[in-house]
């Protein structure tokens, strides 16, 4: 099957430091991957660049076939690849069930629309009820993002996500600063998604990654030093370098 | 499910609240417009004033409050509307008030797509100084071209004919006052339309964090222009019924001075809200007249510290302060 999502010979680096050093990458519909490594490997500076949100300095993403790097970060969205933020980006003073409006409407072509409030919309507003009850936010609907605990703004963070019904899916640490007893509703909500979506999750939660994955991508130091299943990742030699390394470094550090 | 209509009946009072929340605001418009005209008959030309600001400050309030574009040019479109409003009249023999009204948010609307294409480019700091050499490279380009717009003598010679054929603009501006307090309610049912649309939350998720709104998919470039151009009308019909109720048109309508003094009168009042920039024009403007007739030489100085005492102790302006406590006593009721 032919990749729907294409990451060629990607380079950046910041000053001196290479944090995407020759980074290839293809994910096909359907596929289910974590991308996993040590702290500041650069996994959110690979989103960054793959969105749009930066520019690389060399290499190629591609999205169904098409070549997008020349494309912004707007434009790639509305093609199909979307992504989540490890720290969130909410809007404080609007509402979840106003977030998930907006992005409903603005992925129909209908947020331009200058008359009218989406709660007069029924679809609209059984769609983000849907998608609010999914992750468990239907109680929190009215309240201002600013009020509601940290741990449901992550999760209202993927229900944005969803409502964009993305043909690509970049996660970066979904279930981060979620409490334990609430990732249950991301693993349900990515269970739930459509199967020709193809999922790159970032995680540092291994049980998650063991579950939810089909393949692992190990990047350290701006490098993709394994790609393979599951099952092989934890026997990788260079792997468990790499993250022993950054554990010794660590503990040199304090 | 059940869950599911117990939402969908949860949000119907709350829209008809809302509706009933923009019907006070029309009534209390209109209640504080016969005031104005029974308590001040003398003084209706100030109170147009008021009104033709009051609608200069509302399109600054969309673009500054609502979408977070930082701006001193502001006066650019009011007085864009103002001299086509003019012109079409002295120049083009449209002297229909209805019509010079349209041209005049025509003109408005043209210089605000001007302004935006410009502003637009910056941020921040660099974005202010863009809309500072805005408002003057507007209002040298009206005084250089005297032979239309009158240059620094002013356009003059504005004869509007009487609203509908039948109420001609009287000396005492009554006529002017009532066509303001029109446009006004207008145009303030059409901006809590607006305001409340989609488009209008795609505007404030823009102000809050464009990156975000890039990231569903929005557009933060063409929402913005769309935002300028909308602003620019509302500013443009300030600006025509400046020049049909004084019937003439100077270059102040054109100036820093009064960009900025918009500006304050926003801040004044509070960003954000319509009804902020409401208040807040009301509030500067009976302030300076008030002032300005008591003390012809300090009054600036007054404005000043009253300007600081809002800052350090209502940051969010009159409105928004007000209305933050209004909600506090409210919540704090059993
Ligand atoms: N805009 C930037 N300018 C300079 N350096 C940056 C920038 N963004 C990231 N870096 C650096 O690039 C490296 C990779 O950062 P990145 O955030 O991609 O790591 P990460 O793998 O996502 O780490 P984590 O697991 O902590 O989220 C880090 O050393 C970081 O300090
Ligand atoms: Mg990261």
């Amino acid at each position: 099957m032919s990749p729907i999502f294409e990451v060629e010979k990607l380079k950046k680096s910041f000053g001196g430091l290479a944090v995407a050093n020759d980074v290839s990458l293809s994910l096909a519909s359907g596929d289910r991957v974590a991308l996993i490594g040590p702290n500041g490997a650069g996994k959110t500076t690979f989103v960054n660049l793959v969105t749009g949100n930066l520019t690389p300095d060399c290499g190629v993403v591609r999205l169904g076939g098409a070549t997008i790097t020349h494309l912004d970060a707007m434009r790639r969205v509305r093609l199909g690849l979307v992504r989540s933020f490890q720290v969130t980006r909410l809007f404080q003073d609007m509402t979840p069930q106003e977030h998930i409006a907006l992005a409903i409407l603005q992925r129909d072509g209908r947020s331009g629309r200058m008359f009218g409030s989406f709660l007069a919309m029924p679809d609209v507003m059984s769609e983000t009820n849907d998608h609010l009850s999914t992750l468990g936010l239907l109680e929190l609907a009215d309240r201002k993002v600013r009020e509601i605990a940290y741990g449901q703004q992550r999760l209202l963070e993927i229900a944005l996500a969803l409502a964009l019904h993305p043909k690509v899916l970049l996660l970066d640490e979904p279930a981060a600063g979620v409490p334990q007893s609430d990732t249950g509703r991301i693993e349900q909500a990515l269970a739930q998604l459509p199967a020709d979506l193809a999922v790159l999750m970032i995680e540092h939660d291994m049980d998650l990654v063991f579950r939810f994955a089909s393949r692992v991508v190990v990047l350290a130091a701006g490098q993709i030093i394994f790609d393979g299943s599951p099952a092989d990742v934890t026997r990788d030699a260079h792997v468990r370098e790499a993250y022993l390394g950054s554990y010794a470094n660590a503990r040199s550090v304090t | 499910m059940a869950l599911l209509t117990n939402r969908e009946s949860a949000a119907a009072p709350r829209r008809s609240s809302r509706y009933s929340r923009d019907l006070i605001g029309i009534a209390v418009i209109l209640v504080f417009a016969v005031l104005g005209y029974l308590l001040f008959p003398n003084n209706l030309a100030l109170l147009t004033r008021i009104t033709a600001i009051a609608l200069l400050v509302l399109s600054l309030d969309l673009v500054t409050g609502y979408c977070g574009v930082a701006t001193l040019g502001h006066a650019a479109l009011f007085g864009a509307g103002a001299y086509a409003a003019g012109m079409a009249a002295v120049h083009g023999g449209i002297t229909e008030p209805v019509s010079m009204v349209v041209i005049g948010a025509l003109g408005g609307a043209a210089a605000g797509l001007i302004s935006g294409l410009v502003i637009l480019r910056a941020h921040g700091l660099p974005q202010l100084v863009l809309s500072i050499a805005i408002i003057h490279l507007f209002h040298e380009a009206a005084n250089k071209a005297s032979s239309w717009t009158g240059g620094s003598d002013g356009l003059s010679g504005i004869a509007p004919d009487p609203l509908l054929g039948l109420f001609a603009f009287d000396l005492w501006g009554r006529t002017a006052y009532v066509f303001g307090i029109v446009l006004l309610l207008a145009v303030f049912i059409v901006l809590r339309q607006l305001v409340r649309s989609p488009f209008g939350m795609l505007c404030r998720g823009i102000k809050e964090d464009p990156i975000r709104i890039r990231a569903m998919g929005g557009s933060v470039q063409a929402t913005l222009i769309r935002m300028y151009v909308i602003s620019g009308a509302v500013a443009g019909i300030g600006g025509a019924l400046s020049a049909v109720s004084t019937q003439v048109v100077g270059l102040d309508s054109l100036s820093f001075t009064l960009s900025a003094e918009s500006l304050v009168m926003l801040v004044l009042g509070g960003t954000g809200s319509l009804y902020g920039a409401l208040i807040g024009t009301l509030a500067f403007m009976w302030f300076e007249d008030l002032v300005s007739a008591a003390n012809p030489f300090h009054w600036l100085t007054m404005v000043g510290v009253l300007l600081i005492a809002v800052v350090l102790f209502a940051p969010r302006g009159l409105f928004g302060t007000a209305s933050a406590l209004a909600a506090r006593l409210w919540k704090g009721r059993p």
